[in-house]
């Protein structure tokens, strides 16, 4: 997809340009793009180093336990059906801690191994069950305590205040968290395509 | 309030962190560096990305295409009471991360991180997720096709992540 969306922008910016007349502010904006992906990778270096640190630390401590524990009942609302013992259940606390904890390279590898987990309990072959619908909408919603990205980008560009979004964010993803997982379960329910 | 709750967020998340492991007697340095590390790998791998959307998208904008898009749009744009600078962030969010980061900087580098459509864009990036790759890499690992209403359920998530994202900051940041 990204593959249309890319050389498409790059096809059509070409072609606006030339319309335009601006094809020699399309040379300067090339280069000045590139350079400015490079400075935002570095900008972006010690923050991600900060961020992977600490949740390194949580993870060797076992605060990820605790924060494990503290998700019981969401877990036991949004999966009902799995025992609490179950692999499947246990990977994806963890796969949600690191969520939480913005461990997004910890968090994948620990959701494919709860999707597995899951797809042995899947009685239908090839079709998504109401766990996995359920736990990939919580993935594709995001539970960040700390949005360490957007912050030090802030931070790069001078803002008076980087970190003042977080509790919008806060708000806004845990709403956003909310209608999806209703969603989900409104359509297992009553939805099309019902098993 | 809300100013403090923000501000204390992430020193109270270093601290705590950091005294727990000290109170349970792990090696905290050592855990924090060995961390650190990986940050320093998945930083590297998304430069190349970074830099390939960044061309593109700074061309965009700099040949008009942008303009043009927004034009289009607003109609959309106008029923959501999203300012127009933000559309392109919207529209990339669901399908690529790497692509949103360089949308964000892109408006900030334009409009500011302090302006309205900066503040918009910091929310609306905090608060939604790269959905369709994650359908497809989570789906993709067990070999399920049909994924039945996980894409509609994930995009009204999104949906409803970025209109909060307008109204939340028009209520609590827009400058008094």
């Amino acid at each position: 997809m990204l593959n249309f969306i890319w050389g498409g922008m790059v096809i059509i910016s070409f072609i606006v340009a030339a319309l335009n007349g601006r094809i020699d502010a399309l040379t300067a904006s090339a280069l000045e793009g590139a350079a400015s992906g490079i400075e935002t990778c570095i900008g972006l270096l010690g923050t991600m180093c900060l961020w992977t640190g600490l949740a390194k630390i949580a993870e060797n401590s076992g605060l990820n336990q605790i924060f494990a524990k503290l998700l019981r009942p969401f877990t036991k609302l949004l999966f009902p059906r799995l025992d609490k013992n179950s692999a499947a259940l246990k990977a994806i606390v963890l796969n949600m801690v690191a969520n939480l904890l913005g461990m997004g390279n910890a968090a994948t590898p620990l959701g494919i191994c709860a999707m597995r987990e899951l797809d042995k309990e899947n009685k239908h072959r090839g079709t998504a069950s109401y766990e996995m619908c359920m736990f990939a909408v919580l993935n594709t919603a995001s539970i960040q305590l700390i949005p360490s990205t957007v912050i030090s980008l802030r931070q790069m560009y001078g803002s008076q205040n980087p970190s003042e979004i977080v509790f919008p964010i806060w708000i806004c993803s845990s709403l956003a968290v909310i209608m999806g997982v209703t969603a989900a379960k409104f359509f297992e329910k009553y939805g099309r395509n019902r098993l | 309030m809300i100013n403090i709750i923000s501000n204390l967020a992430v020193p109270l998340m270093i601290v705590s962190i950091v005294a727990f492991g000290l109170i349970k007697r792990d090696n905290v340095y050592d855990s924090f560096v060995q961390g650190a590390k990986l940050g320093l790998h998945s930083t590297v791998q998304i430069s190349a990305p970074l830099v390939g959307l960044m061309v593109a998208i700074s061309m965009f904008r700099a040949s008009g295409a942008l303009e043009i898009l927004s034009r289009v749009l607003s109609p959309l744009t106008n029923l959501l009471q999203m300012p127009s600078e933000v559309l392109p962030l919207a529209l990339l969010r669901p399908v690529s991360g790497s692509g949103s980061i360089a949308i964000v900087n892109d408006i900030f580098k334009n409009y500011g991180p302090d302006s309205i459509p900066g503040k918009i864009a910091s929310v609306m990036m905090g608060s939604t997720e790269t959905t369709f790759y994650t359908v497809a890499v989570y789906f993709g690992a067990v070999g399920i096709k049909k994924v039945r209403h996980t894409l509609k359920a994930a995009l009204i998530a999104d949906f409803t992540g970025m209109v909060l994202a307008v109204l939340v900051v028009n209520m609590l940041l827009a400058p008094q």
